[in-house]
């Protein structure tokens, strides 16, 4: 069983910086770490391995070069091996772009039976690259996955919608992407952190018998940022501070004609 | 007179349309809107005409309703093969109609179903999609449309447009725009479309469904009542359901409540959970991380209850209460408890 996971280099989205020029994020000087949503792909991935060996794992990421600090993580969770997208070509890719060299990169490196990724990366927040590399693969995709059971050649799996779960099967190979709702994601051991800080790192740079010239990054990207700016809040923050008994009483009757002004009770 | 032709997704459940496919009809209907003329008609002479196409695949009880909303025409997609969503189907059958119709928009709801086809088409369309907009504008001079989304958490909003492509893609955001109101006075065209059925083959097969319990689902409530580690405790979250349950509202959550186990991950608002648009998002003992901001600061009111006179959640509020939750959610719910016997008559 050949699985791959899909991971993002993410900024921590507590301090995101824009460039208000290129529309693009700022990376430097921000500390950056795996997507969140990623781990549950990569927790999935690891249960599959544990329950139908032989299988290797290879996570494969588009990013910067210290991207590499957030595969080595993910190695010391228990996988195998992992691939490096990375150059200024790439950079600036929007999801079109992305998921095009992601695809090509999983086409030439192997045939995997599971590709998965996580529901969305926290910076872009678009939930589109996994469906998109899927296109670009022609594999079927399942998304918001939240249980995997693989038997023979098949996975079935339970998708999370609006209104209920969804039960479907596919045939392999397919790539998911998952919800958190699969469960919490393991941490690194010692023994994988050990194994991480030796395992070589295999990079892909930009290569014309890969990608033709025009096809990554800005360049190849047929969505551009126009426009960046601020949104205008329009609340009108009344904010009371009850101080005794009664104002409470008070405030809980505005509190109820705010709502009934609004939504009829 | 240039037409402009704008193809949306429609989806059903159990036969009936969604709501989200009508707004969607509202958002191609507003899409020649200028910031003068906002909200009022937009007839004006030298517009462009729009042309409003609803694909809708799956037998629905009502297709005509989508014409009564603001579609001038349904291509309606009745196969078996439709009734659910299988992604290779969908796409196989949305290249065939965008390479019969050449629309120069199509837009989806970013729902599940949205978020999934849509990158699913536009990759062999080769063309760009943006997620999950909160505006549209189509600018006549240039043909472009302006798609605007919120990006960075929220923090900031970007304008997006396609540079290339022959169709211009973009989810829009659920429940931001009213949905329509029905005017049966209006034409109905509808046409079933059938295609070859080996054309429609998909490795995936659709088992079963199971429904979450009425109260759970969050993507169509009003008001929605969210809670938060000021609970302290899971026994104290059934003062929110029952807050809840007062007001006909939908149950919410922050990380934190949902990972102590008080309640389960579809109710998670945030980052990493929901992104909600209610007309009243209500909450309680919710510091207002930036992570569960990004998932509700869109809603049309908020509400909050917090002890802390300097919680973030306050700074997004239209009306907050500072105080504490256990002496101020049983007093509310019996209030409005009474309200309810007294107007008994109002309820039926
Ligand atoms: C990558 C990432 C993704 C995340 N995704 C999400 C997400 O999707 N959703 C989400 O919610 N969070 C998310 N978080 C977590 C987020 O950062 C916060 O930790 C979380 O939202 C805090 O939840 P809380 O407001 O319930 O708890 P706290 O921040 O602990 O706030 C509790 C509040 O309750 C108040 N309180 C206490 N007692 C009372 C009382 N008696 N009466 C009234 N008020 C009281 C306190 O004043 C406080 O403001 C994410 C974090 C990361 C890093
Ligand atoms: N640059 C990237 N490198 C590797 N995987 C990515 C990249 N961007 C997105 N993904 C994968 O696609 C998922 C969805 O990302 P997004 O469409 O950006 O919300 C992520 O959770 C990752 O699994």
């Amino acid at each position: 069983m050949k699985l791959a996971v899909l991971i993002k280099h993410v900024p921590e989205t507590d301090n995101l910086k824009i460039d208000e020029k290129k529309g693009t994020v700022v990376r430097k000087g921000v500390e950056s770490i795996i997507n969140p949503l990623d781990l549950y792909a990569i927790e999935e991935a690891l249960r599959i391995k544990e329950k139908h060996p032989p299988a290797s794992i290879t996570l494969v990421s588009m990013g910067p070069p210290d991207a590499e600090k957030s595969l080595r993580e993910a190695i010391a969770m228990g996988c195998d091996s992992a691939i490096l997208i990375t150059g200024r070509e790439f950079s600036g890719s929007d999801t079109y772009a992305t998921s095009l060299v992601l695809s090509r990169v999983l086409k030439k490196t192997g045939n995997y039976d599971i590709i998965l990724c996580g529901e969305r990366a926290t910076d872009g927040d678009t939930s589109q690259v996994g469906p998109a590399v899927a296109s670009f693969l022609d594999l079927p995709v399942l998304t918001y996955v939240s249980r995997v059971e693989l038997s023979d050649n098949e996975v079935e799996v339970d998708r999370i919608v609006e209104e209920g779960i969804e039960t479907y099967s596919a045939s392999l190979p397919v790539l998911l992407t998952i919800s958190k709702a699969i469960g919490v994601p393991r941490l690194p051991t010692l023994k994988g952190k050990k194994r991480a800080k030796s395992a070589s790192i295999k990079y892909v740079h930009f290569d014309k018998s890969l990608f033709s010239p025009g096809e990554t990054g800005l360049e190849g990207s047929p969505t551009m940022v126009v426009k960046l700016f601020r949104p205008v809040v329009k609340r009108k923050s009344v904010i009371l501070k009850p101080r005794n008994e009664k104002e409470i009483d008070e405030s809980i009757e505005r509190l109820i004609d705010f709502i009934s002004e609004r939504v009829e009770l | 007179m240039k037409k402009i032709k704008v193809l949306t997704l429609a989806e059903t459940s159990d036969g009936e349309i969604v709501s989200e496919s009508f707004e969607l009809l509202a958002w191609a209907r507003s899409l020649l809107e200028t910031e003068e003329s906002e909200g009022e008609s937009s007839a004006s002479s030298e517009k462009p005409q729009l042309e409003v196409i609803s694909i809708l695949p799956g037998k629905a009880h009502h297709p005509e309703e989508l014409c009564y909303r603001g579609a001038d025409r349904v291509i309606h997609l009745v196969q078996d093969e439709f009734q659910h969503f299988l992604p290779e189907v969908y796409r196989y059958a949305l290249l065939e109609i965008i390479e019969r119709e050449k629309p120069d928009v199509f837009l989806a709801s970013a729902t599940t179903t949205g978020r999934t086809i849509m990158p699913y088409l536009a990759s062999k369309l080769r063309t760009g999609l943006t997620a999950d907009c909160t505006k549209l504008r189509y600018d006549i001079e240039t043909g472009k449309l302006l798609q605007t989304r919120p990006a960075v958490g929220g923090n900031v909003m970007a304008t997006i447009k396609t540079v290339f492509g022959n169709v211009q893609m973009a989810t829009v955001r659920p429940n931001s725009m009213r949905t329509p109101d029905s005017d049966s006075s209006r034409m109905v065209q509808i046409e079933s479309l059938e295609f070859p059925p080996e054309k429609l083959r998909s490795k995936v097969r659709f088992l079963k469904r199971e429904d979450f319990d009425k109260g759970e689902s969050l993507h169509d409530a009003r008001i929605i009542v969210s809670g938060g580690k000021g609970l302290k405790k899971a026994e104290n979250f059934k003062l929110i359901e029952e807050l809840a349950k007062h007001l006909g509202a939908g149950v919410g959550a922050s990380r934190e409540a949902v990972d102590r186990g008080w309640i389960t991950y579809p109710h998670q608002v945030g980052l990493s959970g929901k992104t909600v648009t209610p007309e009243i998002y209500i909450a309680i003992g919710i510091s207002g991380a930036i992570q569960h901001l990004a998932g509700m600061q869109s809603a049309e009111s908020i509400i909050s209850i917090n002890i802390d006179p300097d919680a973030q959640i306050f700074s997004v509020s239209d009306f907050g209460i500072v105080g504490d939750l256990f002496e101020i959610l049983p007093r509310l719910i019996e209030k409005l408890k009474e309200r309810k016997k007294r107007a008994p008559e109002a309820e039926r």
